[in-house]
């Protein structure tokens, strides 16, 4: 089945949509509304509780520990920015305060499900095993050496069961989604019912009847066992193996900038798609500067202003008196109208110089990055030349004006430090590193013996969102916009967008051909040339 | 020229030219250069219309040499020469059968396109009799 989600018990706040989410989630409505109103975008935030110490040591089929493991908590305090709070913020905060009960509440209640089916599910054999002993002991048979042996066998595969559950269920949570996480609710009502199944069977045929014969039981408990099992092999298949196959290329693009990556993932549903993808974001994309797109507004600016609208013939026709409003509004909307088309004829009519502008404004950037940069490169490598690393010998000789790192990178920072900003400000990269960052930067190559040249790399070019301190990353809650639903699976020309407060990132499907391939032999022998000449010969 | 079928007789309009061989030091020269043969490439003819012709055509003519002033043309295909088959030979046996040492004349029989073309001009002028 493609389609699978998660019990979203942990994610779900967005900026937007609130109220509409549990609605949304407890309906499970599934049909496309594609309506600017928020209610019906579906979310996925990555929030980030610590990860839970969970309870006993049974399995948790069912249970969603899905949460984002930066260490951060959904609570409201840490979703805003640490700088100042908006009257936007406050009202932020009230809300958020009132969700996260409701999630919590969630969470805990799944959280609870599974851990009480998991002491279930382990403790049935147990059960199965004991409760003859209990209830009549005189009538059974006593248990000989084979049945001894199933003994040993159940230990071993409840060990074996309880290690692999560990290793499949227990791990800490890395986003939390909107919806339920389809195949990990199948397995769950699987092994339910199968348990449910055993011990109606256990009840009918050996309970009521007191059973005397031990070695079936045993043989009964052994069998229970081997099934669960084989449940645990296609846990495994359904959510680990199925999707590791790529089947799908997908092609993300961040509007802002237009930056844009490829990759592949196998058959997932939307919503585990655009969490591998958002992953990969994160590793991937160089961080979103918006000081850079500010040229490119202006100049959309400039188109527009050159044009002003004048009506010479007079507002509004007269309206009469039976719907004045009515008249007047659509007089002006027919108004507003004429007016676009004519500002955008006009536009297109006259002769605009702004790509000139453009060229030589791009061209003096360049010019000048280019000379900060060299007067950086200059300054950076004079620095590194004042710090010589002292050998053993000479540290127990010398104790004089000896300094670790820290020390030497504040010492020689304030000479390159006018250079690195003027070029970081040259860029407008400057709000992504604060003197702290760059002075342990400093710090850090010192320890490491790197060369200048390396030290500089990381302001030269922007790097990944993820190495940035986290104030940078600018958004830690998404929304899936989705025209279908985030459960289906993901389709051949299926597109979604991930929308944060800054930007969004759209996403396209393609699915990867089937292919056809037949086989043709070649004898070794078969290869043969001839000289093919074309000569001219002068008589 | 016609199309040509290995193995069927070849019907072509050809013109006789007689060239003068030229004493020039030791060597008599007739002021022409062939390509083409049975050992050669045809594809890579450029004078020829079927691409699977191997007969020998004429790919540059000295200018002022004697060929040229017999009226040897540049891409012309050559059918016989001295009463020699030039249709079916190799590029080699093409060259010694025009630069015998012993004949100081060399008569050839040549084709080209718009000998066939001038003779249907002809024949469809005149009315059919």
């Amino acid at each position: 089945m493609d389609t699978e989600s998660t019990y979203s018990g942990y994610s779900y706040y967005s900026g937007r949509s609130r109220g509409s989410h549990r609605h949304g989630e407890r309906s499970r409505d599934r049909h496309k509304s594609r309506s600017k109103d928020s209610r019906s975008e579906k979310s996925v935030t990555i929030t980030t509780p610590p990860a839970e110490p969970l309870l006993g040591d049974s399995s948790v089929r069912g249970e969603q520990v899905q949460d984002d493991n930066w260490g951060e908590t959904t609570t409201a305090v840490t979703g805003t920015s640490e700088h100042s709070l908006s009257q936007e913020d406050i009202v932020r905060i009230t809300k958020d305060l009132e969700d996260s009960v409701g999630l919590d509440c969630r969470r805990y209640f799944t959280l609870t499900l599974a851990v009480i089916m998991g002491l279930l599910v382990f403790l049935t054999p147990l059960a199965f095993l004991a409760l003859p002993h209990l209830l009549w002991p005189e009538k059974l048979q006593t248990c000989g050496t084979a049945c001894e042996g199933l003994f040993i066998s159940v230990a071993f595969k409840l060990l074996i069961l309880l290690l692999a559950v560990w290793a499949l269920f227990f791990r800490p949570p890395r986003a939390g989604l909107p919806r339920v996480f389809v195949f990990r609710a199948l397995l769950a009502v699987l092994v339910l019912l199968f348990v449910v199944s055993y011990w109606l069977f256990y009840g009918v045929r050996i309970l009521d009847s007191q059973d005397e014969n031990y070695q079936g039981i045993v043989q009964y408990a052994v069998s229970l066992v081997d099934a669960l099992l084989f449940i645990h092999y296609l846990a495994i298949v359904l959510l680990e193996l199925r999707q590791l196959q790529p089947c799908f290329s997908v092609c993300v693009a961040r509007s802002t900038d237009g930056e844009m990556r490829h990759y592949n993932l196998g058959q997932l549903s939307i919503q585990r798609a655009a969490l591998a993808i958002l992953e990969h974001y994160y590793c991937d994309f160089p961080v979103h500067n918006p000081a850079l797109l500010s040229a490119s507004k202006s100049r959309a600016a400039k188109h527009l202003a050159g044009l002003k609208v004048y009506n010479v013939d007079g507002e509004f026709p007269a309206a009469p008196a039976d719907g004045p409003g009515n008249n007047a509004a659509a007089a002006s909307a027919g108004m507003a109208h004429s007016q676009s088309r004519a500002m955008i004829a006009a536009a297109a009519r006259r002769r605009d110089t702004s790509h000139n502008e453009l060229y030589y404004e791009e061209a003096e950037h360049e010019r000048r990055v280019r000379k900060r940069k060299s007067r950086l490169v200059v300054a950076v490598e004079e620095a590194f030349t004042h710090i010589k690393r002292m050998q053993e010998e000479e540290q127990k000789k010398a104790p004089g004006d000896v300094m670790d790192p820290r020390e030497a990178a504040q010492a020689i920072f304030p000479s390159m430090a006018r250079a690195l900003q003027k070029y970081l400000r040259t860029t407008k990269q400057q709000h992504c590193h604060s003197m702290e960052s760059i002075q342990q930067h400093l710090a850090f190559c010192i320890t490491n013996n790197m060369t200048p040249k390396a030290f500089l790399e990381c302001y030269l070019t922007p790097g990944p969102t993820l190495q940035y301190s986290r104030d940078h990353w600018r958004a830690r809650q998404w929304t899936l916009v989705s025209e279908a639903s985030v459960t289906n699976g993901l389709k051949d020309g299926s597109t979604f967008v991930l929308r944060c407060a800054d930007f969004s990132l759209v996403v396209t499907t393609k699915r990867i051909p089937y292919i056809q391939m037949s086989e043709e032999y070649i004898d070794p022998k078969s290869h043969k040339f001839v000289l093919r000449l074309q000569s001219e010969t002068s008589v | 020229m016609s199309s040509f079928i290995p193995g069927q007789p070849l019907t072509a309009v050809v013109q006789r030219i007689q060239i003068q061989k030229l004493r020039q030091g030791d060597n008599l020269i007739l002021g022409f250069s062939i390509g083409g043969g049975i050992d050669q490439d045809p594809g890579q003819n450029p004078f020829s219309d079927d691409k699977t012709d191997k007969g020998i055509y004429v790919t540059r003519i000295t200018p002022r040499g004697p060929a040229d002033e017999a009226g040897l043309k540049m891409g012309d295909k050559l059918m016989q020469v001295n009463g020699w088959d030039m249709t079916m030979v190799t590029h080699d046996q093409a060259r010694k059968r025009l630069t015998k040492k012993n004949e100081d004349v060399v008569r050839l029989l040549v084709t080209r396109r718009s000998l066939e073309e001038a003779v249907k001009h002809s024949m469809g002028s005149y009315p059919r009799q």
